[in-house]
């Protein structure tokens, strides 16, 4: 390292001397003689955040929400959540005249007469899509890297409730301009409601006052849409930030990085800088789509008419696969009793959907028993080194990736000139086969990734050198990757498969639970009997006397070549090209 | 990892390779060199500068711009929401990019170090807490009086009846006499439709006589009543009433050759002259069912694609719905003009608990 250090700006030097109070040492002071901050924030104001991209895609969701917030109460101001009949008479030429609610009217308003308004509308609707789709890719990093594990599993949990309530939040919110497509969604959460069994009728008339749709229906909405939801909204981000500051943020393992610290920049003033820059990118982003990508047209839609619809009618994309669900569904129902049962709805609108959720809900749980670890993990996972794992997760993916196509099985149909009956017919099959075969595809990959890094390890990396021998035989030159590197892929746990030690005690009875404890024992083999192991130190000694072996044989070759280790893959310090 | 050594089987190392160490700390041009410090501080206020110029232009774009029915005047939509849009938004991309252009090239990136802790409290702490918790248990006393416990609970159980009670006048009970109203269509299992009544174009209102419809002629229909008005010429079902009345009694008219068509039981002089009259409210979830086949007389719903086949009692022929339209039996007036002989036979619409028929 040759860099002139001596000249390093002032700016970048250790924490500036308090040498004469500041005007922010003032304030301070004023605050913290009222409200005795000063004990937790000594710690808080410098806390670390480690430093990845993926750890960036929780924020988006954070600061779309602001966004929706920002944008929302705009909207509130114009907004009239009522079902009472208006003619129009704003500024939209082709519908003044018709009668529609007020709600749709006031729409309509903020599209045509509030300057801005459409803006606000169109980001608005965009920062909710962004909202969902952010908590959801979130999810998934969160999954995939083993950043669920204890002690953040209530954590998960959160998140969980979040997207849950983040998607209400979403239907809530595009049923309420009582559009005709809008509308057409509430008529079909009608037919949900009315497909519970025993309680279905009333659900329905209790919820819309009376007949569908009634005139109850969207003020009712709007309330929950503004106020029942956000509340739990906010107060549940709050706990997921709190814990996520108790905990400290994971960290990829590497040198100097381990489960009992974590590195990276401090809060102030680099990652608040970082996040509160994001936050305008988040922001700018949203105002861009929205200025320039329409979104929810209900002018083109016209109000709602229960006799009308439109061809390729759509719910929201994040609302697309239990839709997908009841489109290829079987048309089962059952009459007995002088009742009836709607399996063809009950099934993929009411249980499906729920039964996802509580699936993944409670994949920590699940894999905290059947591993039996109770150790804290802050050092993420590669998604690799847990093949198992990931497997299950792109398994989920495909399972709701196939429901969602099928929400669009009409369109696909007309984009691809396919017939709409064949489609439905093999998406029937497809999303019970298509999860069974990316399961194994993903774990076949993973392990085939986790073979890679051993042989990385062991024989180097390939250097792209053709070496031929003296009898024309010919090899590639392999060289030791770096130590950080290697450190970096063998800073994982070794994968133990638990075994059942003895179904009986010492009196010869059956040992208590020891049947699920066979089942904890397939399980465990199951998750972990494939994974390759990282190397043991005596394994990477041979390894690296193998290699050593390898480049004396080859150093007299025709085309040795040399200074390959300045190929910026090694460090290179003290390092001269090899004389032998 | 160190940690994990006491927990592995003997035998088993921890770390295959030493950890090295945090990496030596790398300075940046920015650091080092002032001139790129100096061209970095240049960058960052530059882009402030720029957002200052997006503020300014949206206010100029707000009040220069003319909003209305101009909707597509600029790249399909309205000049104002795109010169908001892209003001406002380059404006905070060139804020937020600024901050994060100062943050990385300007401000000190020495990583630190900081360490973690359980998240659980410490043995002492938590013996504290249970020992505060179980004192206070005892001196309340509760455990002891298992009488004050349990009425207590029932108490705080019973209280949960009002909040529950208090929602029941949502909606009216589906079956009451409030709801259920045969004449005037109420409740789930009537409609406007009644022995009589006209069977009318829909939006316009008029009636049909069968020689209006050529064979393959698709109609939109409603019940005459919802078009009738009193002296005034205000119409008598309007606002949330016909909203609700139109979700029950829309109607598909088709015409075919007669001889297609194929008779369901009992339903053999429903026709008249090859014309049949269906429910237009998918038997699945409700949507109204628009797209017609006109070949196959199958008519397809495009909210979930369930197709019932309008010439065999409107059977389902594909798609998630299990039931059959239902069919409104039709016949002639002494004018010549379309009627219902009744109403529908059966609930229209989705299925519900209570229905009872196939």
């Amino acid at each position: 390292m040759s860099i002139d250090t001596s000249k390093v700006a002032t700016s970048n030097t250790a924490a500036a001397t308090a040498s004469k109070p500041s005007k922010a040492g003032a304030v301070a002071t004023w605050a913290d003689e009222r409200l005795g901050l000063a004990g937790a924030m000594k710690k808080n104001l410098r806390k670390v955040f480690p430093d990845h991209w993926s750890f960036m895609l929780g924020e988006i969701a954070l600061w779309s929400f602001v966004v929706l917030l920002l944008t929302g109460v705009f909207l509130s101001l114009w907004f009239t959540p009522s079902m009472a009949e208006v003619e129009y008479q704003g500024s939209y030429d082709q519908l003044r005249g018709i009668s529609m609610s007020q709600a749709m009217a006031s729409t309509l308003d903020i599209s045509f007469d509030v300057r801005g308004g459409l803006l606000m509308r169109q980001m608005h609707h965009w920062a909710a899509m962004i909202f969902i789709g952010a908590m959801m890719i979130h999810l998934m990093r969160v999954y995939f890297t083993g950043a669920f594990r204890k002690p953040r599993e209530l954590n998960w949990v959160i998140g969980m409730l979040l997207l849950l309530l983040g998607t209400l939040e979403g239907f809530t919110g595009y049923s309420l301009p009582d559009d005709l497509l809008s509308g057409t969604g509430v008529r079909a959460a009608d037919g949900f409601l009315k497909a519970s069994p025993v309680i279905g009728t009333y659900l329905s008339f209790f919820l819309f006052g009376g007949e569908f749709p009634g005139e109850a229906i969207i003020p009712r909405l709007y309330i929950v849409h503004v106020l029942l939801i956000p509340g739990l909204l906010l107060a549940l981000i709050a706990a997921h930030m709190l814990l996520l500051v108790y905990h400290k943020h994971t960290q990829w393992p590497g040198p100097g990085r381990t489960e009992e610290n974590v590195v990276g920049y401090p809060m102030l003033p680099v990652y608040a800088a970082k996040a509160g820059g994001f936050f305008f990118v988040v922001f700018g982003v949203t105002a861009m789509m929205g200025g320039l990508l329409t979104i929810n047209p209900v002018w083109k839609f016209g109000p709602y008419d229960p006799s009308k619809v439109t061809a390729g009618s759509q719910p929201d994309w994040y609302m697309g696969w239990p839709d997908g669900a009841l489109r290829i569904m079987p048309g089962w129902e059952s009459h007995f009793w002088g009742v009836t049962l709607s399996w063809n709805v009950l099934l993929p609108i009411l249980v499906l959907p729920l039964a996802f959720f509580a699936l993944v809900l409670m994949l920590p749980f699940i894999e905290a028993w059947i591993t039996g670890d109770k150790r804290e993990h802050h050092l993420l996972q590669r998604p690799r080194n847990a093949p198992t794992r990931t497997a299950v997760m792109v398994s989920l993916m495909t399972f709701y990736g196939l429901l969602w196509a099928a929400g669009g099985n009409d369109l696909i149909a007309i984009k691809f000139r396919l017939s709409i009956n064949q489609i439905t017919y093999f998406m029937r099959a497809a999303v019970f086969i298509g999860p069974a075969i990316a399961f194994w595809v993903t774990r076949r990959i993973c392990i085939s990734l986790q073979r890679h890094d051993n042989d990385r390890l062991l024989h180097g990396y390939e250097t792209g050198v053709i070496m031929r021998s003296a009898e024309g035989a010919y090899s590639e030159r392999h060289l030791p990757i770096s130590e950080e590197e290697a450190y970096t892929l063998t800073a994982r746990d070794r994968d133990e498969v638990y075994t059942v030690e003895s179904d009986v005690d010492e009196n010869g009875v059956a040992a208590q639970g020891s049947r699920a404890n066979r089942l904890r024992a397939r399980l465990s083999s199951w998750m972990y009997s494939h994974n390759v192991q990282k190397p043991t130190r005596a394994e990477l000694e041979e390894g690296h006397h193998h290699a050593e072996h390898e480049a004396e044989l080859q150093a007299g070759l025709d085309h040795a070549a040399d200074g390959h280790q300045f190929d910026g893959h090694h460090s290179v310090e003290g390092e001269e090209l090899r004389s032998h | 990892m160190s940690h994990t050594d006491d927990t592995l089987p003997v035998g088993v190392e921890a770390d295959p390779i030493a950890d090295p160490g945090l990496p030596a700390h790398h300075w940046r041009p920015t650091d080092v060199d002032e001139k790129a410090g100096k061209r970095a501080e240049r960058q960052v206020a530059a882009l402030f500068t720029l957002a200052i110029v997006c503020a300014i232009l949206f206010v100029v774009a707000y009040f220069a711009l003319e909003i209305g029915d101009n909707v597509d005047t600029f790249l399909g939509m309205g000049a104002s929401t795109v010169a908001l849009g892209s003001a406002l938004g380059l404006g905070l991309l060139f804020t937020g990019i600024g901050i994060i252009q100062l943050a990385r090239k300007l401000m000190a990136d020495h990583e630190m170090v900081e360490y973690r802790h359980p998240a659980a409290s410490s043995e002492e702490d938590r013996e504290a807490t249970l020992a505060a918790l179980n004192a206070g248990l005892e001196e309340s006393g509760i455990g002891r009086r298992p009488l004050v416990r349990n009425s207590l609970l029932g108490a705080v159980g019973a209280l949960g009846l009002p909040a529950i009670v208090l929602l029941r006048d949502l909606g009216p009970n589906p079956w009451s006499d409030e709801v259920v109203d045969p004449e005037n269509g109420g409740g789930l299992e009537h409609t406007l439709w009644a022995e009589g009544v006209r069977v009318v174009r829909d939006v316009v209102g008029t009636p049909i006589k069968v020689s209006d419809l050529e064979i393959g002629d698709l109609v939109n229909c409603q019940p005459a009543r919802m078009f009738e008005t009193d002296e005034n010429g205000h119409p008598l079902v309007h606002g949330v009433d016909l909203q609700v009345a139109k979700s029950k009694a829309s109607l598909v008219l088709l015409r075919m050759e007669p001889d297609d068509i194929t008779p369901g039981r009992g339903r053999e002089n429903w026709t008249v002259q090859g014309i049949v009259a269906y429910s237009k409210i998918c038997t699945h979830v409700g949507c109204p069912i628009s797209l017609n086949e006109r070949t196959t007389h199958h008519l397809l719903c495009p909210c979930h694609q369930s197709t019932f086949d309008l010439a065999d009692s409107g059977r389902v022929v594909f798609g998630p719905a299990a039931r059959a339209l239902p069919q409104l039996p039709l016949a002639v007036d002494a004018e010549g003009y379309l009627i219902a002989q009744s109403d529908f036979t059966e609930p229209v619409g989705p299925s519900f608990w209570e229905r009872d028929s196939q």
